[in-house]
């Protein structure tokens, strides 16, 4: 158990309001494009028009020509410097400006820098691009086919097959398969989709010759990790690179990766010595940067009569684009979809997936969620459901009896996962209870005597979040470690800054928790720093929702270094020996005189001034965190559908969310990330897509046809919680900001389907709009 | 480049004048010429909302106008919300609420939600999705926004504010 502090002081499970909200609510906050330099000019990228065509030339003359055009950078000015490709996260590479040929439509083909954006933009007109159209391949399931286009000539491989990737025993899963009296199989698509945060992509490179150091401020969510690599790719020594990540307007995943247009900023700030600004349009950011998704899967299980699952055997078709950008750990070609086998406790089990190339954008970045755990989830909760409906078994029985026991954790799966704690039949009856499940079927059997249609949805998902450890996880290398600084100033206030980088999860707010927590020192006595290289501690930055399970873990740790140096001072000061001292948070006591005690302000003041002998002054910390293992969120996600049969519209009537993600810093800032990621999931369900038409023209590329939902969309979220610790972390907490987006979109899609399944609907792929509702409605004869 | 035009308008309270090119669009001339850098731009087509300001008592997208056609009007922005340095109600609102995450969105949520109040004192939450149904936020999903104009409103109505 947590002990409670005061309200005053702030700590773990306080509901404080955010310190960051004074500056932004003011038009004070301060991101990428906001940052205005002496000299500044701007930065503006030709795209391609095509998906797949040779670069027969780039005539530049006529933009160069334009007054306050000061540079236009192509592919061959780039290989000249060895840049016109640059490495991707995933043992690939990508060009940064192209040679050659395109690869995808809005692929960059040249940077103009003008002296004011609209010059710029208009330069980037006038160069004049001559291409040959190449045959394109835009289904990944034509990728391997023996006529299909070979798109990456810079590979030996001439194949458009990427990686083959399996895990679990395909021999004793096939041979469970062939013994199964009940198989049930589903073929799910996890459909192309942006994060599109509501801020794009951008940087502004600021090279001083005079110096020689590089300061670039970018819409980074691991800022120290794109520092290593500026200074491994384009050979600038790393102590003379600064990487700033000012405020950041949502990141999901989409600002884990470099982009071209970051490289062509600082290459262009290196030839001219000024500031250079590159902001991304939104169409831009949608049609160019890293895409999520595209997983084209089957999940098949083999279970008993009486409706015990068995074995688990996944087949997945993984689009990854042009170029292989998934931002991912290294040992995982397909991120963490091995988790595939979700709450339930199969036996054998194999998943295999094969990634090819497109000619779509490049990407496979991981969406607000853990390396493709999304996806997992998703597949797993659909088979279930499927498997369900053909036992004629109710759902939420059905998850019961397979349900992994509490007394089963630490829990191994089949697939090589140690679950770390959980109890999933906990989150299911309160979501049961919470929504009025009974009283829901009833419903249901009374609508559909009168041909309305009403679905209800479960999703029991288990999520795997915080990576590292270290052992296991990297990005391009670098550990998966994360860091925490802790500097108590003289008069009991305190700095502390972390290897994490907030994109708008309120890390000033919990971080300060924390330390309230763990030293006494009120959170608003406490400033969190992030983002700047050159003074925070190295870290890999925030997704996978691994802050709190890293940074705020070595947050911990730090103040427990800290507290460990208070115990001598305190010692000193009231003339006793450590072990006569007990900690209570924000002051020691000795043992039995709880009169005799001293602050920790006290304390600190103490370490600036009336130093014990032999400790050494000051009252700081730091600790780098290696987490032993992951931690594994869950919940149970239920919801209520109503279909209008005329339009197909789908309407959610109710939604409710039991999350259980260990114990919670702060609720109001947990229940607020619960309900951004159920409208995002929300979204994958119904509204977004990136298609792509035969040509390779992006479809879904602007938020004309790229649909986000608006508040009249978005249902009344209902939100609850269970607590189950995770046993490893320093005070028990999982992470949580992922795990609706992750659980959610199985939720929407079964009770859609379940609205249906009286029709002998199966499943319908994401996102389901109301022209596919109306159609498969119109298919069973139900519209005229 | 076309010949330079005049524009003068009262922009949060204080009279500006500038002499621009008829093409900049008013959120540039906005972020670029007056510095006023609350008010943000999330996409090129219209629809994200992160933009907006109240123009003559009225929301507007300042990346869907051009400056020159701003000329004469009085203008608000997100700048401008806070009075004798107190903070409006909405701003309140919004930190009380937890209304705001990255806060990229929240200029142009706190300028549509003062538009709706200004005509509709007393909205209802259907009535206040509609309202900021102009304005896109990826991650709040807009329950505590909703919550935050029905503050605000409340605040109104007791007379803190207007």
């Amino acid at each position: 158990m947590i002990t409670k502090t005061s309200p005053e002081v702030g700590g773990m499970g306080h509901p404080i309001k955010r310190k960051e909200d004074s500056r932004f609510i003011q038009g004070k906050g301060n991101y990428v494009d906001d940052v205005h330099l002496p000299g500044m000019v701007y930065g503006h990228m030709v795209r391609s028009p095509y998906a797949h065509a040779r670069l027969k030339s780039i005539n530049t003359e006529k933009a160069k020509q334009l007054p306050g055009v000061l540079a236009i950078i192509t592919g061959e000015d780039l290989a000249k410097a060895n840049l016109a490709w640059m490495p991707t996260l995933f043992f690939d590479k990508q060009m940064v400006l192209a040679t050659g040929k395109v690869l995808f439509q809005a692929q960059e083909v040249a940077f103009v820098v003008a002296e004011d954006q609209y010059t710029a933009a208009d330069a980037a007109e006038l160069v004049e691009v001559e291409y040959e159209e190449l045959p394109v391949l835009v289904d990944p399931h034509k990728a391997t086919e023996p006529d299909a286009p070979i798109l990456r000539e810079d590979r030996e491989e001439k194949s458009n097959h990427i990686f083959h990737w399996e895990v679990g025993d395909r021999a004793a899963t096939d041979k469970d398969f062939q013994n199964a009296p009940v198989k049930a199989s589903v073929h799910a698509i996890s459909q192309r989709c942006h994060p599109a945060p509501l801020e794009t992509c951008g940087c502004v490179a600021d090279f001083n010759k005079a110096t020689e150091r590089l300061t670039v401020y970018l819409t980074s969510q691991a800022p120290h990790a794109h520092r290593t690599l500026f200074a491994l790719v384009g050979g600038i020594p790393e102590q003379n690179i600064r990487v700033v990540s000012p405020d950041i307007g949502g990141g999901f995943g989409n600002k884990v990766p470099i982009y071209p247009g970051y490289v062509c900023a600082v290459v262009a700030s290196l030839t001219l010595g000024v500031p250079v600004k590159w902001i991304e349009t939104r169409s831009e950011n949608l049609q160019s940067t890293g895409f999520a998704r595209d997983y084209h899967m089957t999940a098949e299980i083999a279970a008993d009569r009486d409706g015990k699952v068995k074995a688990l055997r996944v087949k997945t078709l993984a689009d990854h684009g042009a170029f292989n950008a998934a931002a991912q750990p290294t040992k995982f070609p397909a991120g963490l979809f091995s988790v595939c086998t979700g709450s339930y406790d199969f036996g054998n089990s194999f998943c295999e997936v094969d990634g090819v190339y497109t000619n779509k954008a490049p990407g496979g970045i991981a969406y607000r969620c853990s390396f493709r755990i999304t996806e997992a989830a998703y597949l797993i909760e659909r088979a279930i459901d499927v498997l369900a409906a053909e036992l004629k078994m109710d759902p939420a029985e059905f998850r019961r009896k397979n349900f992994i026991q509490p007394d089963q954790f630490p829990y191994k799966t089949p697939l090589g996962w140690t679950y770390d704690s959980g109890n999933y039949e906990g989150a299911l009856n309160k979501a049961l209870e919470m929504i009025g499940y009974k009283e829901l079927r009833k419903e249901q059997v009374e609508k559909r005597k009168k041909s309305e249609l009403m679905g209800i949805g479960i999703s029991s998902f288990t999520e795997a979040v915080g990576a590292g450890p270290a052992h296991t996880f990297d990005i391009a290398g670098i550990k998966m470690f994360d860091s925490a600084e802790i500097r108590v100033h003289p008069t009991g206030k305190a700095i502390c800054r972390m290897g994490t980088k907030s994109q708008g999860q309120g890390h000033e707010t919990t971080y300060a928790q924390i330390v309230a927590q763990e030293l006494g020192i009120p959170a608003s006595d406490v400033i969190v720093e992030e983002g700047d290289t050159d003074t925070a501690p190295y870290g890999l930055g925030t997704y996978a929702s691994r802050s709190t399970p890293t940074s705020g873990a070595a947050t911990a740790m730090a103040a427990r270094k800290i507290r460990d140096k208070a115990k001598k001072i305190a010692a000193h000061l009231l003339e006793c020996s450590e072990a006569d001292l007990e900690w209570e948070i924000g002051k020691f006591f000795v043992k039995g005189a709880p009169s005799k005690s001293k602050t920790i302000q006290e304390i600190a003041f103490a370490a600036y001034t009336n130093i014990p002998e032999g400790l050494e002054a000051g009252l700081e910390a730091v600790d780098y965190y290696d987490p032993p293992n992951l931690t594994f969120p869950f919940g149970t996600y239920i919801c209520v559908v109503d279909i209008d049969k005329g339009t197909g519209e789908v309407k959610v009537r109710r939604f409710v969310a039991v999350d259980d993600c260990g114990n919670v810093i702060n609720p109001m800032i947990v229940e607020g990330q619960i309900h951004g990621g159920l409208t995002e999931g929300l979204a994958i369900a119904f509204m977004q897509l990136i298609d792509y038409d035969e040509n390779g023209n992006v479809q879904g590329g602007t938020f004309m046809d790229y649909l986000i939902p608006t508040a009249v969309e978005t249902p009344h979220w209902e939100t609850g919680s269970t607590c189950t610790p995770s046993p490893h972390h320093p005070f028990g907490a999982k992470g949580v900001g992922e795990s609706p987006n992750v659980g959610s979109p199985a939720a929407f899609v079964n009770a859609v389907v379940d609205a249906l399944s009286h029709l002998g609907v199966k499943h319908i792929d994401m996102p389901i709009t109301p022209w596919k509702v109306w159609n498969v409605l119109k298919e069973k004869g139900l519209v005229s | 480049m076309a010949k330079k035009q005049t524009v003068r308008l009262k922009v949060n309270g204080r009279e500006r004048e500038a002499d621009i090119e008829p093409r900049l669009l008013l959120v540039h001339f906005i972020r670029e010429r007056l510095g006023l850098i609350g008010t943000h731009v999330g996409c090129d087509t219209s629809n994200c909302g992160a933009c907006t300001v109240v123009l003559d008592g009225k929301n507007v997208k300042s990346c869907t106008m051009f400056a020159v056609q701003a000329d004469g009007a009085e203008l608000l922005t997100v700048e401008g919300l806070i009075k004798d340095g107190q903070w409006h109600p909405l701003q309140d609102g919004f930190k009380q609420e937890h209304g705001l995450q990255c806060g990229f969105c929240t200029p142009g949520m706190l300028m549509s939600s003062y538009a709706l109040l200004q005509r509709n004192p007393n909205p209802t939450e259907e009535e206040i999705r509609w309202g900021i149904s102009g304005n896109l936020c990826r991650c709040t999903g807009y329950q505590n926004i909703v919550k935050a104009v029905q503050y605000a409103a409340g605040k109104v109505a007791q007379g803190v504010a207007k």
